[in-house]
């Protein structure tokens, strides 16, 4: 027997132990499915993995039962957060032994562009000159914290990779980036620079 | 520190999607349910939506969440429609 999309809030909280169990069944085994097919080819998503995430996630949707509203299906609202928690921990399995002070520590020399030699002149000099500009301002204009966090988004490294090696959590770790972002925004307008013209510097094919 | 070429154009691509206001990872989550299958029925996404959009604009973490769900939903069909 299965439970339709919009009767899974109310089976999984069933008084009926019977009906419940197979609500838990059947979702579990539509995320199983789902995750399985999302990170497929994914480095450390074996079987093992994808059952011990859609476990938790299944903990987790029950947990937060409560909090939907209908505005979408169930099997995607419940997909969703198995998916943010198939990715958050894959993440740090992939991410685990590198730390923060080794992408703080990558390279103090100016970085050469690629195939610079090709670039005429001025647009070197345009590049070389944002690329300075850039990195004043987010030594001068953002605290430790703010740069920590940037550049290790910058350098690939996940938010919540950061968040644990920080003592944050997630959203603390992108609020710290977005304040970050916001005061290198303001402080290139108050400079006079025009992000649509950094942006046309740095394309690949400047124009003339 | 230093920048190598393809995070400087990370960042101003950041910087010019940038906004005062900005959802964070969780409040993204809360929607994004709602925002896939609006994309998915091909519907224009209501403003209220507008801010998961811009988070996924912004957020490399969310928008890969975001885009194997699409491929979850896509690739369901029918199974899990009523």
């Amino acid at each position: 027997m299965t439970v339709q999309d919009a009767d899974f809030p109310e089976a999984l909280t069933s008084l009926d132990r019977e009906q419940q169990e197979r609500a838990i069944h059947l979702l579990r085994t539509q995320l199983l499915k789902g995750v399985q097919a999302g990170l497929q080819g994914r480095a450390g998503a074996d079987s093992a993995f994808v059952e011990d995430v859609v476990q938790t996630a299944l903990l987790r949707i029950l947990d937060r039962l409560h909090t939907f509203e209908g505005r979408s299906r169930f099997f995607t609202w419940a997909m969703s957060i198995a998916l943010r928690v198939a990715f958050s921990e894959l993440r740090r399995k992939h991410w685990g032994n590198v730390s923060l002070d080794v992408l703080k520590e990558s390279g103090n020399e100016p970085a050469a562009f690629d195939g610079e030699e090709a670039l005429r002149p001025d647009h070197l000099t345009q590049r070389r000159q944002a690329s300075q500009l850039l990195h004043r301002l987010i030594n001068e204009k953002l605290t430790e914290k703010r740069r920590e966090v940037l550049v290790a988004e910058l350098k690939g490294m996940p938010q919540d990779e950061v968040a644990v090696q920080l003592g944050m959590n997630r959203n603390a770790v992108y609020k710290t980036a977005h304040d970050a972002r916001k005061v290198l925004k303001r402080s290139l307008m108050e400079a006079g620079f025009d992000l649509d013209e950094l942006h046309a510097t740095f394309s690949s094919n400047p124009t003339p | 520190m230093t920048l190598k070429e393809d995070e400087i154009r990370e960042l101003i691509d950041l910087l010019g999607k940038t906004r005062d206001r900005e959802i964070d990872c969780d409040a993204c989550l809360e929607q994004v349910a709602e925002f896939a299958e609006q994309q998915l029925s091909g519907k224009e996404v209501p403003e209220a939506l507008d801010a998961v959009q811009q988070h996924l604009d912004v957020c490399g973490e969310c928008r890969e969440e975001y885009r194997v769900l699409m491929d979850v939903l896509r690739s369901s069909g029918d199974e899990t429609r009523n």
